[in-house]
């Protein structure tokens, strides 16, 4: 790492180009080419079956791509193994399902990952958890289990989890989708502070407010392809395709 | 009573034998069963056969060839060992398939999210499982792994067979003694029940105690 790594000169956060990818015969992500700049949040619009779940999770490579390539900070995403591993823990994510560790309590699952994988002791790890659920707003629930919170609660945890790897970018597949309309206020909020400070961040979401505000850009896919790639308030106000305004009349009409 | 009272040294020691070959059969089996049952889930396609190949030949044969084997065909072909030791390595190689099974039914309980959010963390494929899918799969097979457990309990009778000081052969004992075998039987089948109450207490322990946490 030199000190120029902030720049014109810095590789993008993310990098995908000409990534495909089949479901049988389905052709799920049709060439996507895609960069996610340093500190941008570019959030993922489309119908559903659209593919923007895919492309999310492809990022990390949980979604195995056939072919194309995926890169974080310059780096080529490496075959399932220790290296894939290594690299996902700068990657963090955030599921619709919360995906919280069940067997563990609030304070443990974020500790888990720093101490066993970076090598982070234990009371350090402690201590910046608290912080993070502090911030996150969970602090008083640290030795509770994740059945016992909301789903709202349970989601910034999950957060929480992943910031605690401090990664260099965040991926959001579809955070608020299972939450009740009336939890999706508090997790929205945790995800605006989170791009206010400047975190890379790429959310697959149905929240067009969360787009309007904290997006720099939007991407817009329909059908597997990215269809348009532009900012919240021109897509918003003057979608350039016909799939777009189709969507954006469905979703804005009700 | 005579019977029991008559004989309650060789009764105790004897059960006392039961309890040390169930003891040490129980942890074997626990240990080799959680690791067949990670081979069996390993995205190795080595692992997986060695593990089902495994569970097909132990889980399909009469636990009485199993020891025989052990009892007679060990020694002969390989290197002495005590009888007791003999029992043991029987015993936890077939219970351990029950074991494996058992576990490999519990992984399948746990939703898939646990481990992509394990493995998106940053976790390798170990790790997912000791750290995150193993604890959840144990946890919600409390029930039958209790099961299994006291099947192998009750099967430490079948390593009286060949001469292994345990609470099965106490008839025998008795009956050369001019008691009767019955009465002994009767005996022995209460020493067992009191003795499997324990593990059916501690299995209602863990399982209330782990309810919130899955």
């Amino acid at each position: 790492m030199s000190d120029e790594t902030v720049g014109a000169g810095a590789p993008p956060m993310v990098r995908m180009a000409g990534v495909d990818k089949h479901f049988g015969d389905l052709h799920v992500l049709r060439d996507i080419d895609l960069e996610v700049a340093r500190g941008e949040v570019v959030v993922v619009l489309g119908p559903s079956g659209s593919g923007k779940s895919t492309l999310c999770r492809a990022i990390n490579r949980l979604e195995p791509i056939d072919s194309g390539t995926v890169e974080i900070d310059g780096t080529p995403l490496p075959e399932e193994g220790k290296d894939l591993a290594k690299l996902r823990a700068d990657v963090g994510m955030v599921f619709q399902q919360f995906n919280l560790f069940a067997h563990l309590t609030i304070l443990d699952n974020v500790v888990l990952a720093p101490t066993r994988v970076r090598g982070v002791s234990k009371d350090e790890a402690q201590e910046r958890a608290r912080a993070l659920l502090d911030r996150v707003g969970i602090a008083e629930q640290a030795q509770k289990y994740p059945a016992q919170l909301s789903g709202g609660q349970q989601q910034r945890v999950a957060i929480a989890r992943a910031l605690a790897m401090e990664p260099k970018v965040m991926l959001f597949d579809e955070p608020t989708s299972a939450l009740d309309p009336e939890m999706v206020g508090e997790v929205i909020e945790v995800m605006a502070g989170l791009a206010k400070d400047g975190m890379t961040m790429v959310v697959v979401t149905h929240e067009m407010g969360f787009a309007r505000r904290a997006a720099d850009r939007v991407v817009f896919m329909a059908d597997g392809e990215i269809v348009e790639v532009t900012t919240p308030d021109s897509f918003f106000s003057r979608p350039a395709t016909e799939r777009a305004r189709d969507f954006l009349g469905k979703i804005l009409t009700h | 009573m005579d019977v029991l009272f008559g004989n309650l040294g060789e009764f105790l020691t004897r059960f006392g034998g039961t309890i040390a070959l169930f003891v040490c059969s129980a942890i074997a089996s626990l240990i080799l069963g959680v690791v067949l049952a990670a081979m069996r889930v390993s995205p190795v396609p080595a692992m997986r056969a060695t593990g089902t190949v495994y569970v097909t030949l132990l889980r399909n044969t009469p636990l009485t060839l199993v020891l025989f084997f052990f009892a007679l065909g060990f020694t002969k072909l390989f290197f002495y060992l005590p009888f007791f030791l003999l029992a043991v390595i029987g015993l936890s190689l077939y219970t351990a398939a029950f074991v494996c099974e058992t576990v490999r039914g519990g992984i399948s309980t746990v939703s898939e999210g646990q481990a992509e959010a394990a493995r998106a963390l940053g976790f390798g494929f170990t790790q997912t499982l000791t750290l995150v899918v193993l604890p959840q799969a144990v946890r919600s097979v409390m029930p039958p792994l209790t099961s299994v457990q006291i099947a192998l309990l009750k099967n430490t009778t079948v390593a009286a067979g060949f001469s292994v000081f345990e609470a099965g052969g106490f008839y025998r004992a008795v009956n050369e003694r001019g008691g009767s075998t019955l009465v002994a039987l009767l005996w022995v089948a209460l020493g067992f029940v009191v003795l499997v109450i324990p593990l059916t207490v501690l299995q209602r322990r863990l399982e209330k105690r782990w309810s919130v946490a899955r």
